[in-house]
């Protein structure tokens, strides 16, 4: 199954400039697998050591906050679309 | 308190609220009643606080260390070519006094920190961050938690913005949308990274925007949800930002009691 992820601008120069990518897997982890393995170093910036989402990150399904869904194991269903949204701290 | 009634010139300067039906003379003089801290007179703090000049809000604190310099100028509209090296809070107050005599700008020439924030936010109704690093907006946060102030979170970044409401008490923190910053290094800032100029005016008057909202009373300020913008689409979404129950500041269990200080707090996460 494949859903639509959008990709941050801080990540985008891992993903070949695309805002808009698609990704396979029945789960959230396992659409951030299948980003790796067209994206290689997409993972590191999303999860921590252990593979968890790090704590600046968030990943929503749809609108829903995975964090406050089944997080990574939070499962997805045709058409839905995956936002990876970081903190951002400018303002200056 | 005795009741703030419109002059024959603020009825005249505040025509076009007083026209809305939402806002009327009663919203008006709640604007001019109202008081807000603007944090930073940057990118975000200069469209801010010159909206909310022009919209009468009475008493208008500015704070910032900085003196304007040429590469601000792209950005920060408060601040003209001829201001380069002047404080930008003074900068900022001689266009506002400009701009409407009938407010009051008050500037606070100095960085926020643990030690000052709490006695510089409690003169005032709303804040707003308009900072440009993390440990600031962590700290802002915590600060407007504990003291129960409104808050209004912008953020940008290259050709991305956020925006987000945080009222203590009523909805979610900047804690409960991201519980820690990143470590230091690891993302960069506008000053590292670029801003599109008009960026900083699409966020800044969309917090000005939520500020009025808060100050009258009106509408659906973005409590519990986070506006994610992105210049090159052109695209506006909204995503839910529930509260957490687990918010080490604003949850029923918190175990942030106190600020931490900015650069410890850097110093923490290294």
């Amino acid at each position: 199954m494949g859903v639509k992820v959008r990709i941050p601008t801080p990540l985008q120069a891992l993903t070949g400039n695309n805002a808009e990518v698609v990704a396979a897997g029945g789960t959230v982890q396992e659409v951030i697998d299948s980003l790796e393995a067209q994206y290689s170093g997409l993972k590191e910036r999303i999860c921590d050591e252990a593979g968890k989402v790090r704590r600046f990150v968030n990943i929503y399904v749809n609108e829903e906050d995975i964090r406050f869904l089944q997080g990574e194991t939070t499962p997805l269903k045709d058409g839905d679309e995956i936002s990876i949204i970081p903190a951002i701290a400018g303002g200056a | 308190m005795k009741k703030l009634e419109l002059s024959d010139d603020q009825v005249k300067r505040y025509s076009r609220h007083i026209l809305l039906p939402e806002v009327g003379g009663k919203g008006q003089r709640k604007i001019l009643e109202g008081r807000v801290l603007v944090i930073g007179t940057g990118g975000l703090g200069a469209p801010v606080s010159f909206y909310l000049a022009a919209a009468g809000v009475g008493t208008i604190g500015l704070v910032d260390s900085d003196t304007v310099e040429v590469s601000n100028l792209q950005r920060q509209i408060i601040h003209f070519t001829h201001d380069i090296g002047k404080h930008k809070t003074d900068s900022a107050r001689e266009k506002m006094e400009a701009l409407n005599p009938d407010i009051k700008v008050v500037v606070h020439k100095t960085r926020v920190s643990s030690e000052n924030i709490l006695s510089i936010i409690a003169d005032y109704d709303v804040v707003v961050d308009g900072s440009d690093n993390f440990p600031t907006r962590y700290l802002v946060n915590d600060a407007c938690v504990l003291s129960g102030k409104p808050l209004s979170h912008g953020g940008i970044f290259r050709f991305d913005g956020q925006v987000t409401t945080i009222v203590p008490g009523k909805g979610p923190c900047y804690r409960c949308l991201f519980p820690e910053p990143p470590p230091p290094g690891l993302v960069p800032s506008c000053q590292e990274a670029g801003i599109l100029g008009v960026v900083a005016g699409t966020i800044g008057v969309a917090q000005a925007t939520e500020v009025l909202k808060l100050l009258i009373g009106i509408g659906e300020p973005l409590i519990g949800r986070l506006l994610v913008y992105n210049a090159l689409e052109m695209k506006f979404r909204t995503v839910k930002v529930p509260k957490n129950p687990q918010c080490p500041v604003c949850g029923p269990h918190p175990t942030i009691t106190e600020l931490i200080d900015y650069e410890e707090f850097c110093s923490l996460r290294s």
